[in-house]
C-alpha cells in the first residue's frame, strides 16, 4: 500500500546526503518549534507539512517524528509549568484516561487509514487551526461557577498564583465534566491519528466546557501532551514508523526553536505573527488536501 | 476535601519531566555525531513507506542494537526514552497520590499507565 501513494519521480530529482537531508530538517524544525511556541499553536502543525509537502517523506513517516517532537516539547516546558502551580494534575490525570484511549485508537486507525486520507484529515485540522479563536482573543474564563459535588469529591478544584490578588492565588471550580473528559477523547483521537497535540482542542475542552480560567487551561492541557503523544507513539514504534534519520533532525530542531521561542515570547509583537501563522498554516491545510485529493502524498 | 496539598508532588514531577528531556536530548546528540560521522556522506533515501527494520520496532531490539553502538539503535533509544518520560511521571503519580493516600487517583494513575503500556508494549 505504501508504494502507490507515494510518487517517486517527485523525489529522484533531489539528490541529498543524510548530512545535508539533517541539518536542511534540523533548521526547518528549528523555525517550527519557534514559531508553535511564539503562536501558541505547537509544533507538530507544522513539522508535518514541512516533512510531506517540503521533503516528500511519507506522512507515516512524518507522523512518527512529529510524534517524539511533541511529547520532548510538551515534557520541557509541561516541567517549569507544573513546578510554578498553574497545571491542575488530578485533571490532567483523570482526562488524560480519555486522551490516551483516543490515541490508542487514532492509532489504531490511521495505520489502517491510507496515507491519502491522512493528509485529507490533517489538511482539514489545518484549515481548523488556522480558522479557530486564538485563546487570547476568546477570554471566556469569566466569573468562578459554583463548586459540584464530583468536582470537590475528587478534589478538582484549584488555585492557581495570581501576584494581583489578594492571597496571591485565585481559587476555580471545575464544571462539566463529562462533557471534558468527551472533547478530550476526540483530542486524544486526533492527536493519536496525526500526530500533533492537539493542544487547541485540549484548551477548548478545559476552558469552555469546564470553565477553567485560561492559564489553567493552557498549562494543563500542555501536560497532557506528552502522555497522550506517547500512548499511540509506543503503537508507531511497533509498526515502525519512527525513522532514526527523521527523528533525530525533527526532536533537536524542534526542542531548539520551542526553548528559543520562549525566550523571545516576552520581546516579541505575538499578535501579528500569529496572524502571519494563521495565514501559512491555512495555505498549508489547502495544500495538505489538494496533494491528498491528487494522490501525492 | 476541596483542595489537597500537591506542591511537593508537583515539584518533583516538573523535575522528572524536565531532566527526562536533558538526558533525552544528550543521548539524541551523541546518536546524532555518530550518524553524522558515519553515514553524513550517504545518500539520504525518503521516499515512499517500507517500514523500519524490525530491530529498531522493538523495546529489547532498541536497546541490543544501541549497546552495539549502532548509530540508529542509538537515536532510537533516545527517542524510546522520550516516550518514556511521561510514563514515567504516570507511574511517579501512583506513588505520590499514594503517599497523599489519595487513593481514587492512585487508580486514576493506574488506568493511565495501563493504556500507556498497551501502547509500548502491545501488539498495536
Amino acid at each position: 500500500m505504501a508504494g502507490s501513494l507515494a510518487d517517486p519521480k517527485r523525489h529522484t530529482d533531489i539528490r541529498m546526503n543524510n548530512a545535508l537531508f539533517s541539518v536542511l530538517l534540523f533548521a526547518g524544525s528549528l523555525l517550527a518549534g519557534l514559531l508553535g511556541a511564539l503562536t501558541g499553536l505547537g509544533g507538530g502543525v507544522v513539522i508535518i507539512p514541512l516533512l510531506t509537502i517540503v521533503f516528500g517523506v511519507d506522512i507515516r513517516y512524518a507522523i512518527g517524528a512529529s510524534l517524539i517532537a511533541v511529547i520532548a516539547c510538551s515534557s520541557g516546558s509541561a516541567g517549569a509549568y507544573v513546578r510554578d502551580g498553574f497545571s491542575n494534575i488530578r485533571i490532567g490525570l483523570l482526562l488524560e484516561i480519555a486522551t490516551c484511549l483516543g490515541a490508542l485508537g487514532g492509532a489504531a486507525l490511521a495505520t489502517r487509514m491510507p496515507a491519502a486520507g491522512l493528509a485529507i484529515l490533517f489538511g482539514c485540522v489545518l484549515l481548523f487551526s488556522a480558522l479557530a479563536p486564538s485563546q487570547k482573543e476568546t477570554g471566556t474564563s469569566a466569573a468562578p461557577c459554583k463548586p459540584n459535588s464530583f468536582g470537590a469529591r475528587w478534589g478538582l478544584n484549584g488555585t492557581y498564583p495570581e501576584p494581583n490578588a489578594t492571597q496571591g492565588c485565585i481559587r476555580y471550580n471545575v464544571q462539566r465534566v463529562p462533557l471534558g473528559f468527551g472533547i478530550m477523547g476526540v483530542a486524544g483521537l486526533l492527536s493519536g491519528m496525526l500526530g500533533i497535540g492537539s493542544g487547541a482542542v485540549k484548551v477548548m475542552a478545559l476552558d469552555l466546557a469546564m470553565g477553567l480560567p485560561f492559564k489553567v487551561s493552557t498549562t494543563t492541557s500542555n501536560f497532557m501532551i506528552g502522555v497522550t503523544a506517547a500512548a499511540s507513539a509506543g503503537v508507531y514504534l511497533h509498526r515502525g514508523y519512527i525513522d532514526p534519520a527523521l527523528v533525530m533532525p525533527v526532536m533537536l530542531g524542534t526542542v531548539a526553536g520551542s526553548l528559543g521561542g520562549a525566550r523571545l515570547l516576552i520581546k516579541a509583537n505575538s499578535d501579528s505573527l500569529r496572524k502571519l501563522f494563521r495565514v501559512v498554516i491555512f495555505a498549508l491545510g489547502v495544500e495538505m488536501i489538494y496533494s491528498g485529493i491528487r494522490g501525492r502524498i | 476535601m476541596a483542595e489537597i496539598k500537591t506542591d511537593a508532588l508537583e515539584i518533583t514531577m516538573g523535575k522528572l519531566l524536565r531532566v527526562g528531556v536533558i538526558v533525552c536530548c544528550g543521548i539524541m546528540t551523541a546518536g546524532a555525531i555518530l550518524f553524522l560521522w558515519r553515514h553524513g556522506g550517504e545518500a539520504a533515501l525518503h521516499t515512499g513507506f517500507t517500514g523500519e527494520p524490525a530491530m529498531l520496532r522493538s523495546v529489547t531490539g532498541v536497546v541490543r542494537l544501541a549497546l552495539d553502538g549502532s548509530a540508529a539503535g542509538i537515536i532510537q533509544l533516545a527517542a524510546l526514552a522520550m516516550i518514556a518520560t511521561p510514563v514515567a511521571r504516570v507511574a511517579f503519580s501512583v506513588l505520590g497520590f499514594a503517599r497523599l493516600k489519595d487513593w481514587r487517583f492512585v487508580g486514576v494513575s493506574l488506568v493511565v499507565l495501563a493504556l500507556l503500556g498497551a501502547g509500548l508494549f502491545g501488539r498495536g
